[in-house]
């Protein structure tokens, strides 16, 4: 290989994703990324049901069954997780932009708070919302 | 000419004049974002996920349409700056890096707007 000459040489990478070892802040800002990319998708929901409710009872129950299909549950279930998760952690980001919690030791717990606290939430705004949801599950 | 060093002119704007600009807006869009969505949480959780009637109700209050907008604005807005990021960030082909930066801006704009017209429509017509 090396003989013929302009062959490119393997040049040393900077390291990426697949070796560094995975820490609770890394795996949270790039959640961070794909729940803000999941509730810019999410939009078009939030933007068809408005104008639903806008055009009236018909097309309302065209977004009503959507919604509460099973997969338009799963959808609105991982969209209120992105949103409430999305929220916590742009706080944490906020905190941080004001030069607070960088050690180590609190990055990680702020982390593990926030998703702890993204999960719990999540299940209270559905527990909460359930009943309302006429005859959702 | 002004009489100024190369970097006292770079001051705070950077070499593309526009400087802080967009991490600025990115984080008060955040900060706006925060009691808005709150709000929005509450209030679906609280009244609307049910049915036409009301939903409808809903929309139709003062309050609920004032905020519905500040969160449209602020909601929308935040999402074009955060897609441009992730888009400048991975796409590194020029031609299609523009093209998909022209399609969130459009994307943004048309779907903000779309939705502040039926909020405006529902409050509107009561």
């Amino acid at each position: 290989m090396v003989e013929t000459s302009p062959a490119p040489r393997e040049r040393p990478l900077s390291p990426h994703l697949q070796i560094y070892r995975w820490t609770i802040p890394m795996a949270l800002s790039i959640l961070h990324r794909i729940t803000g990319m999941a509730l810019a998708a999410g939009t078009l929901l939030f933007a068809w049901w408005l104008v639903a409710v806008a055009l009236g009872a018909q097309a309302f129950a065209q977004v009503h069954a959507v919604i509460v299909s099973w997969p338009g549950m799963l959808v609105m279930v991982g969209f209120t997780f992105a949103l409430i998760f999305h929220f916590l952690n742009g706080i944490r980001h906020l905190v941080w932009d004001v030069g607070l919690g960088f050690e180590v030791r609190t990055a990680r717990l702020s982390g593990w708070l926030v998703l702890g606290l993204a999960v719990i939430l999540t299940g209270v705004t559905w527990y909460l919302a359930c009943p309302l949801a006429g005859g959702a599950p | 000419m002004k009489e100024q060093t190369p970097l006292s002119r770079a001051h705070g704007m950077g070499a593309a004049h526009s400087g802080v600009q967009h991490f600025w807006v990115q984080r008060l869009t955040a900060v706006a974002l925060i009691p808005l969505v709150i709000w929005f949480l509450v209030s679906l959780v609280g009244h609307v996920v049910g049915d036409y009637d009301s939903a409808r109700a809903f929309l139709s209050q003062p309050l609920a349409a004032a905020l519905l907008l500040l969160l449209i604005g602020a909601g929308f807005y935040h999402m074009k700056l955060g897609v441009q990021v992730v888009i400048e960030d991975y796409i590194h082909t020029e031609s299609t890096k523009i093209a998909l930066l022209i399609l969130n801006t459009f994307f943004a704009v048309a779907l903000g707007l779309i939705s502040a017209l039926a909020v405006l429509k529902l409050f509107i017509a009561g």
